[in-house]
């Protein structure tokens, strides 16, 4: 409908506008009706006119005809009058006429209702639209209102959890007090019994003892009295007893403390020598044989070291002499903890840089670093010991001269003097040596011509014998005067001999002193053949004791037989020797209790 | 190990002189005296009364046999069997009868600990001693026998008197800061005097021999406290033994703790665990494993044999029941070995009566009930 006004308000506008200011029903907004109800009471005429001409009023018939046909109403039909005439019957014109107006009418009341619905509609479609946001709005807040409360239920189950624990430490230490409680209480409990029962039997007794009144003395029946273990006489009681009680009590005390003070000065001492140990080890550690990929960090060390060298050098005099001085005990702590800071230093940039090393380069590359660093550190760890070593030895020779507290020169002077004294001492034996030596030589030499001695003696003694025999045989007659002559020779033989006789014995003596000589003394042999050699000569000095009962029998044994002559001959020196022997063996052991 | 025939004897009555030479039994109410290696009888003495204690002077000349039924001490002699001594104490009764370190003093404590008498048989004089505290260990004397520690208690205060052996003459006389003083005892070198409270109260107190007080420990406070307490041999150490079933050691120089040994209901620290088992049904295995040492196993008895267990290893423990008062948990022996380089600890309500360590230091004889246990430390095992 609305093209089809369309199309006609070209022709119309003028019209439109001025029916336009028409007051109409306010729900009308439809301008389409409002120009749609005028134009037919206004000027109608000029619209019919503009459509309908006097020429063109059977297309005008049949066009309206149609068109009423196409609404529905075939009944009704425009006719004209006369055919080829102007005018139109009227009847069914008017009744087209009342038809199209029913078709508008109802058309309109048509209109009417669909405005009035649509309106409804948009109202509620408004209203719709105000509560889906008012909605929307209440959801987002309820949503939001339920987060926060999530937020806060989950603290309060925190708390909770948190105060359960509370609780729960709390309990256990409530149970605890009570079980320490209840122990306590036992115990109190047990000692009130106990207290009650001695106070219970302390009743008793009292009452029996105030019932009885017969006193039972106590006495002591010893036999008799025993002295005391360590023998002492009892003391009396007098003040000087007392302070000698308290003299000794504080002797005791002192030395225990003298004893644990002395302990603990060794340990203290030893304690700082392994410090200083440390701090020679760790600056030796960090001094600059390292790799030149320390760089700039070497040279601080070095110097560091340097000055620490320097300072070392005098602190160690110091620190050794004066080793309970605060100062030098603050200086050596404080110096380690420097190089053990350094040494830290050093070992954690030697970390990091192992670490960095790993992550940059690559495996094989990896393993190279490594290794050197591998070997670095075995090549300072023996370093290191070689070091320790020496610095150990070092430090007892420095220790043992320092003890002395001596410098340079008197210790040179010292060590020398130790080297002399050795020499001296060694010198003395050296002398000791040849004057033992050249003694042996000469109690060899004596010997010797001591036995050659003895063998002249010997021959001399056989020639006698000889001639005695000679002279018994030749005198059978018992002259006795020439026999006691003979025999005076014998003794005057014998008195001679008791000359070499005195002699030997110094020998004798010193062979009784050093008789160890004979032991490994060559026995020079005899320069006659009969003449007996040392050594026999000895093992007859030997016999001689043995010998010393037989001495009277073998004077008568002479005449007897000549086969045991040697045996005599050994004999009779040994007599002879035997007297001086005997002085011997008696001077032998005069000297040896002088020496 | 050979066993002799068995010897009666009433009251664990029997003991050996101190010069080794003789064994002492009491039976009912005779002393006999047998020598020890050949355990013939050498000497029998007859007492009035049933003897309660029993103890050689320690010169071993003398025995002393005390009834405290009768209130009667006799004094008997080996060299002079004839020879007598009785001390009668009266009507005042007699307690616990002592010996002191010289051999010629006996001490008896009456009944009720009202004082404590000092007989001499030298001179046949008497001295008392007023008020001695009733304790677990109220007398003690120093290793040297010059010096008598006593606990007194006046006024509702604990003191302790130094006396000097030789003539009984008071040397020092001061207050100790106990509330209740439970025992006290000398240190081997006889310069420290350790003093501790009863089990209500952790306190131990140190005095030198003059009096002064050198130091206080207390672990914990509340829960019951100190046990047991024993010293090195070489007085450095001082080991505290508890009822929290802790071992601590104190050194001589700070007295401050240097370590604590704990016994655990479960072991799993220690270098091995010995167990005991019997070849006999019925009867309970004895297990007694010792902190940080190393035991070698002994057989002594065909019938057991000890096996190694595997560690961690759960000791069989029987809680005992803490209303009673003195309850059988805690340290309550302590043994230190002769050159201080070993503890043996006792722990709860095992049944070892005693522990007791051989004068070379290496190995330790246990005595219990029944049983009798020798253990011998394999030293090169050790790396302590």
């Amino acid at each position: 409908m609305g093209e089809w006004w369309t199309t006609e308000t070209s022709m119309e506008n003028y019209e439109i506008s001025s029916i336009s200011h028409v007051t109409m029903s306010p729900s009308r907004r439809n301008n389409l009706v409002s120009m749609y109800s005028f134009p037919l009471s206004k000027s109608s005429y000029s619209v019919i006119s503009a459509f309908c001409t006097e020429d063109n009023i059977p297309q005008c018939i049949s066009y309206i005809n149609q068109e009423l046909a196409s609404l529905g109403l075939s009944s009704t039909c425009i006719e004209a009058i006369s055919p080829g005439g102007t005018g139109l019957s009227t009847v069914p014109a008017l009744n087209a006429m009342y038809e199209l107006l029913q078709i508008h009418r109802r058309s309109m009341c048509n209109l009417e209702e669909l405005e009035r619905e649509q309106l409804r509609k948009s109202s509620t479609l408004e209203h719709i639209q105000m509560s889906n946001t008012r909605l929307k709005d209440q959801l987002e807040l309820s949503i939001r209102e339920k987060s926060g409360l999530h937020e806060t239920e989950r603290q309060l189950q925190l708390k909770i959890k948190t105060l359960q624990s509370c609780l729960k430490t709390e309990k256990d230490e409530v149970q605890k007090l009570q079980s320490v409680i209840a122990s306590r209480a036992s115990q109190y409990s047990h000692d009130a019994k106990r207290k009650e029962r001695e106070a219970v039997k302390l009743k008793e007794r009292l009452s029996q003892l105030l019932i009885d009144r017969k006193d039972k003395k106590l006495a002591i029946d010893v036999l008799n009295c025993l002295g005391r273990a360590d023998g002492k006489r009892r003391h009396w009681k007098t003040t000087k007893a007392t302070s000698s009680h308290e003299d000794e009590m504080y002797k005791s005390l002192l030395s225990d403390y003298e004893a644990s003070q002395r302990s603990l000065m060794l340990e203290n001492a030893e304690l700082k020598k392994v410090l200083q140990q440390m701090k020679k080890e760790m600056m030796h550690i960090l001094s600059p044989r390292q790799p030149s990929t320390r760089g700039a960090t070497a040279d601080d060390s070095q110097e560091q070291a340097d000055l620490d060298g320097e300072a070392k050098g005098g602190d160690a005099s110091r620190e050794s002499l004066d080793q309970y001085c605060e100062h030098a005990r603050e200086q050596l702590t404080n110096s380690i903890r420097q190089q053990w800071r350094k040494l830290r230093n050093h070992v954690e940039r030697l970390d990091s840089q192992a670490s960095q090393a790993q992550n940059q380069l690559e495996s094989n590359k990896e393993v190279i670093p490594r290794e050197t660093h591998e070997d670095e550190m075995e090549r300072m760890r023996c370093e290191v010991q070689q070091c320790r070593e020496f610095i150990h030895a070092q430090q007892q020779l420095l220790q043992q001269q320092l003890n002395t507290s001596f410098d340079d020169e008197t210790a040179a002077l010292l060590n020398d003097c130790y080297t002399l004294e050795e020499k001296e001492r060694l010198k003395e034996e050296w002398r000791l040596f040849e004057e033992q030596k050249r003694n042996f030589e000469r109690e060899r030499k004596n010997f010797t011509e001591a036995a050659i001695r003895l063998g002249r003696e010997k021959k001399a003694f056989e020639e006698d014998r000889a001639s005695w025999l000679k002279n018994q045989f030749l005198n059978m007659t018992p002259f006795t005067h020439r026999r006691r002559y003979s025999s005076s020779d014998g003794q005057s033989a014998l008195s001679i001999r008791s000359e070499p006789e005195i002699r030997m014995s110094s020998v004798k003596s010193q062979l009784a002193k050093s008789s160890t000589y004979t032991t490994f003394s060559t026995p020079r042999p005899s320069q006659s053949a009969p003449v007996p050699s040392t050594t026999e000569l000895y093992r007859t000095l030997r016999l001689i004791p043995d010998s010393s009962s037989s001495r009277h029998s073998n004077r008568g044994r002479w005449p007897e037989c000549s086969n045991i002559e040697d045996g005599e001959t050994l004999v009779r020196p040994k007599n002879r020797l035997r007297s001086g022997g005997m002085s011997i063996f008696s001077l032998g052991e005069d000297e040896n209790s002088f020496t | 190990m050979n066993f002799s025939e068995v010897f009666k004897q009433t009251n664990q009555l029997c003991k050996v002189s101190p010069d080794g030479k003789y064994l002492a039994t009491c039976v009912q109410y005779r002393l006999v005296v047998r020598d020890v290696s050949t355990l013939q009888i050498l000497q029998l003495y007859t007492c009035l009364d049933q003897v309660s204690h029993m103890e050689w002077s320690s010169d071993s000349l003398f025995i002393l046999c005390a009834m405290y039924n009768r209130g009667l001490v006799q004094v008997w002699s080996l060299e002079q069997p004839d020879w007598h001594c009785k001390i009668d104490e009266g009507s005042i009764g007699l307690v616990s009868s002592r010996w002191s370190p010289d051999g010629r003093h006996i001490l008896n404590t009456t009944e009720f600990h009202l004082r404590v008498t000092v007989w001499s048989l030298c001179t046949k004089a008497v001295s008392y001693i007023k008020y001695p505290k009733a304790c677990q260990k109220g007398i003690d004397f120093s290793r040297d026998g010059r010096y008598m520690a006593l606990a007194e208690r006046r006024d509702c205060k604990d003191y302790v008197c130094v006396f000097v052996c030789d003539d009984w003459h008071l040397l020092r006389h001061f207050e100790t800061e106990t509330q209740d003083l439970a025992g006290l005892e000398w240190s081997p070198n006889g310069c420290v005097l350790a003093v501790w409270d009863s089990c209500l109260e952790y306190m131990v107190l140190l005095y030198s021999l003059d009096g002064r007080l050198l130091s206080t420990y207390s672990a914990y406070e509340w829960s019951l406290g100190v046990k047991s307490v024993s010293w090195s041999p070489s007085s450095q150490f001082l080991a505290i033994g508890s009822y929290d079933e802790k071992v601590r050691i104190l050194n001589h120089i700070t007295w401050k703790k240097i370590t604590q040994f704990e016994h655990p209901a479960i072991i799993d620290n220690t270098k091995t665990v010995y167990k005991e088992a019997e070849k006999r049904p019925g009867v309970g295995s004895d297990e007694m494993p010792l902190h940080n040492i190393t035991m070698g196993a002994t057989l002594f008895n065909t019938q057991s044999k000890y096996e190694i267990c595997p560690l961690p290893v759960q000791i069989p423990v029987v809680k005992p029941d803490p209303d009673r008062a003195s309850p059988k948990i805690g340290i309550s022996v302590l043994a230190f070995s002769s050159d201080s380089r070993y503890l043996a600890t006792k722990n709860g309500g095992f049944q070892v009566q005693s522990l007791n360590w051989h004068c070379s230091g290496d190995s330790l004889i246990l005595l219990g009930k029944e049983q009798l246990c020798l253990c011998y430390m394999d030293t090169d095992q050790e790396d302590k």
